[in-house]
């Protein structure tokens, strides 16, 4: 095995359905993971078991040819996680959150003011995230993401409430961060146009 | 990805970190503090309406009472340590945080310790009037609610640990914390009653001491491991 994340002979059982058995795949830097299926079909359960946060029957996966369970901590130094549910405070305003989180990983040295510009949200820096629109808050968890300095994101349908627009800027996105040598695996029900090296995973 | 091995912050900036997002949150909703505070001061200035005034009764019961008093606020305050960032998402961020989920456990619990734990015991002299305690004892209640409260809010992050996706309420977490949380509350009031009576009770401070060093050193443990199973 040499690629950058991996796995193989994943199993997972929750109560008494299987949702996933001997499944696979191999995820190099440029490339794209892309976890299809229905809705319950347990894409985000195996989101959250690359990201540590289930434990699988059977199966490992493997960061750097390294289990991720003998390295946790700097697996999940690795990647950040753009979750169905977006991990902000609603009392807080978006500059609070985001500085919560600058402590918490390692921040890339770029310039906030332009992301959030480039996001259309420096006109709500200090509104409390719970005053802003669904759409907005999934704008405000992009920025998190983006200000990140970590090679892997893991995206569970990032395209929920937003606008054409904003759907356009996250195939843009992904695709400067692929093309800079990150990695994405990413949760999608829905066709998606992005131009990149993709693997795919049937669930 | 402008590196391949990027600093990582330190892991007493994450506990300072996280500990201050959640005094910044209390602040921006007091009422949620100010809950248990409250509770502690009514069931203290109830107590002696209901029993009459004879300062021998007052006198006699006062150590038991603020200290089943204390215990109780602190229960009521911690149904809700995990519940929201178990809502919204954010406990799932600290689950895939490269900082040490125990040193994140240990942040929030000195949070919860600062905004629920910390402002009994600065009221507790002031309730403790209320029962003719004299000066020297008072100090002794307040040292005694000081390591007490400490303890309380250790023990207590492991039981909203474990109960934090189950929604019972806070029954669940009570019965689980209780037994733990015995051994405090009969030091914290027998010392108190001790020094009332004018007894030896230095040992009960330092028993007390000890319970709150080992709590310190072992539950942010047993509150990682789990929510680390509740969150599955």
């Amino acid at each position: 095995m040499t690629a950058k994340l991996s796995a193989s002979e994943l199993t997972l059982i929750r109560g008494e359905t299987c949702l996933f058995q001997d499944l696979g795949f191999a995820l190099n830097p440029g490339e794209l993971l892309l976890l299809e299926g229905q809705n319950g079909s347990g894409k985000t359960s195996l989101m959250r078991s690359i990201a540590g946060l289930l434990s699988l029957e059977t199966g490992e996966i493997f960061w750097n040819d390294e289990p991720v369970s003998r390295q946790r901590q700097e697996f999940h130094g690795s990647l950040v996680w753009l979750a169905h549910r977006t991990g902000l405070k609603g009392d807080l305003t978006l500059v609070e959150n985001l500085r919560f989180e600058g402590i918490l990983r390692p921040q890339a040295d770029v310039d906030q003011g332009a992301i959030f510009e480039r996001l259309e949200i420096s006109r709500l820096k200090s509104l409390p995230l719970r005053s802003l629109s669904a759409g907005q808050q999934r704008r405000v968890a992009l920025a998190r993401m983006l200000l990140a300095d970590v090679p892997l994101w893991l995206m569970d349908e990032p395209f929920t409430n937003l606008d054409r627009d904003g759907r356009k800027l996250v195939v843009q996105l992904v695709e400067e961060h692929l093309e800079a040598g990150g990695m994405c695996v990413m949760a999608a029900h829905q066709d998606i146009d992005i131009n990149a090296t993709i693997n795919r995973v049937a669930l | 990805m402008t590196s391949t091995n990027p600093q990582q912050p330190g892991i007493f900036a994450g506990l300072a970190a996280i500990a201050r997002r959640d005094i910044l949150l209390a602040w921006k909703r007091p009422g949620d503090v100010l809950n248990p505070l409250f509770f502690f001061a009514m069931v203290c200035t109830l107590f002696p309406l209901a029993v009459g005034p004879s300062a021998e009764q007052l006198i006699f019961s006062g150590p038991g009472v603020l200290w089943v008093a204390a215990l109780l606020a602190t229960l009521l305050s911690l149904n809700t340590l995990f519940m929201s960032d178990h809502e919204d998402g954010s406990l799932d961020q600290m689950l895939v945080s490269p900082q040490p989920l125990p040193v994140l456990a240990l942040g929030k619990t000195l949070a919860h310790w600062l905004i629920s734990g910390l402002p009994l015991v600065l009221i507790s002299p002031l309730l403790a009037l209320t029962y003719r305690m004299p000066g020297d004892v008072v100090g002794v209640l307040m040292l005694t609610l000081l390591l007490g409260t400490i303890c309380l809010s250790l023990l207590g992050s492991i039981g909203a640990a474990l109960t934090v996706g189950l929604h019972t309420g806070t029954a669940l977490l009570s019965l689980l914390i209780l037994p733990l949380a015995m051994p405090v509350l009969l030091l914290g009031a027998n010392t108190v009653s001790l020094a009332a009576g004018n007894d030896i009770y230095a040992t009960g401070i330092w028993a007390l001491g000890a319970y709150a060093v080992a709590a310190l050193s072992l539950a942010p443990y047993a509150t990682a491991a789990a929510l680390r199973i509740s969150s599955e």
